[in-house]
């Protein structure tokens, strides 16, 4: 019974995130939505685990949540430098080779 | 998700629309999870949210970011569409129950696998039977793969361990 108000309220805190990655003025508005929508499935798959009586799926849950950093910091670098090269690094002058 | 689609044909900022197609995936990831696929759930998110969002940011960097509104109506690709989806959905109409124990892959091969396998392989573990001898060409096919992705990294690794060496030397 909890973990299905669990899961109820997390639906509605995807939904949430959902309006804020659709109406965000500013780019990084949806950046986190997207990030937090990651972590929302995160929890999501966490509680689907417990709802059905398999809690192993707590490790592929926190398998998302490694690619859900790696991606949220991957789309942060990309828009700060316009490369995932290193700022300034070798990529720049490696160009001119 | 359906919301998620509409809005996606609906918004004209490519931004908003790379971001809220990164939440497709994820819906699907979970979708996949539910129906325990979990495998598929993970390249779902790995490929889907990681890899591929990150690939439009990069196409969206070289040609802008607002849609540009065609010239005419489009209703041919739209026909294709529907008349796809709905060969599918009849598809499905014949498939047996999911979890559905006479469905036909547990009536086929799987009684052959239990009861013959080590005979026939004199392997004393089903699923290794299974992989390295009943399914041993694409089990060799998959370690190639993974072999030469592998190789991949490590010449990438090595090529920044090279670079970083000359500019020491450039330096020095």
């Amino acid at each position: 019974m909890m973990f299905a108000a669990a899961t109820a309220a997390l639906c509605v805190a995807m939904l949430l995130a959902l309006v804020r990655a659709l109406l965000g003025p500013t780019l990084f508005d949806r950046v986190l939505a997207v990030n937090s929508f990651g972590t929302k499935t995160v929890l999501m798959i966490a509680m689907l685990g417990f709802l059905t009586d398999r809690p192993d799926f707590t490790d592929i849950a926190l398998l998302y949540a490694l690619i859900n950093f790696v991606g949220t910091l991957a789309v942060l670098k990309f828009f700060r430098y316009g490369s995932f090269a290193r700022p300034g690094g070798r990529a720049q002058q490696g160009e001119g080779e | 998700m359906v919301l998620t689609v509409l809005l996606i044909i609906r918004l004209h900022n490519l931004f908003a629309i790379v971001m809220l197609s990164g939440i497709f995936s994820l819906l699907a990831a979970t979708f996949f999870v539910v129906v325990d696929g979990v495998d598929v759930a993970f390249t779902e998110a790995a490929v889907g949210a990681g890899i591929s969002t990150v690939l439009m940011l990069g196409a969206l960097m070289l040609c802008g970011r607002t849609e540009k509104i065609p010239d005419r109506k489009t209703v041919l690709p739209l026909l294709v569409a529907v008349v796809t989806g709905a060969a599918l959905v009849y598809g499905t109409l014949d498939m047996p129950y999911y979890g559905d124990p006479e469905a036909p892959i547990h009536q086929h091969v799987a009684p052959r696998y239990i009861n013959d396998s080590l005979a026939e392989t004199s392997v004393p573990n089903m699923v290794t039977a299974v992989l390295a001898s009943y399914r041993g060409y694409d089990t060799l096919g998959e370690v190639a793969v993974i072999f030469t992705a592998g190789i991949g990294v490590l010449v990438l690794l090595s090529r920044i361990k090279l670079g970083r060496r000359k500019e020491d030397e450039d330096a020095a």
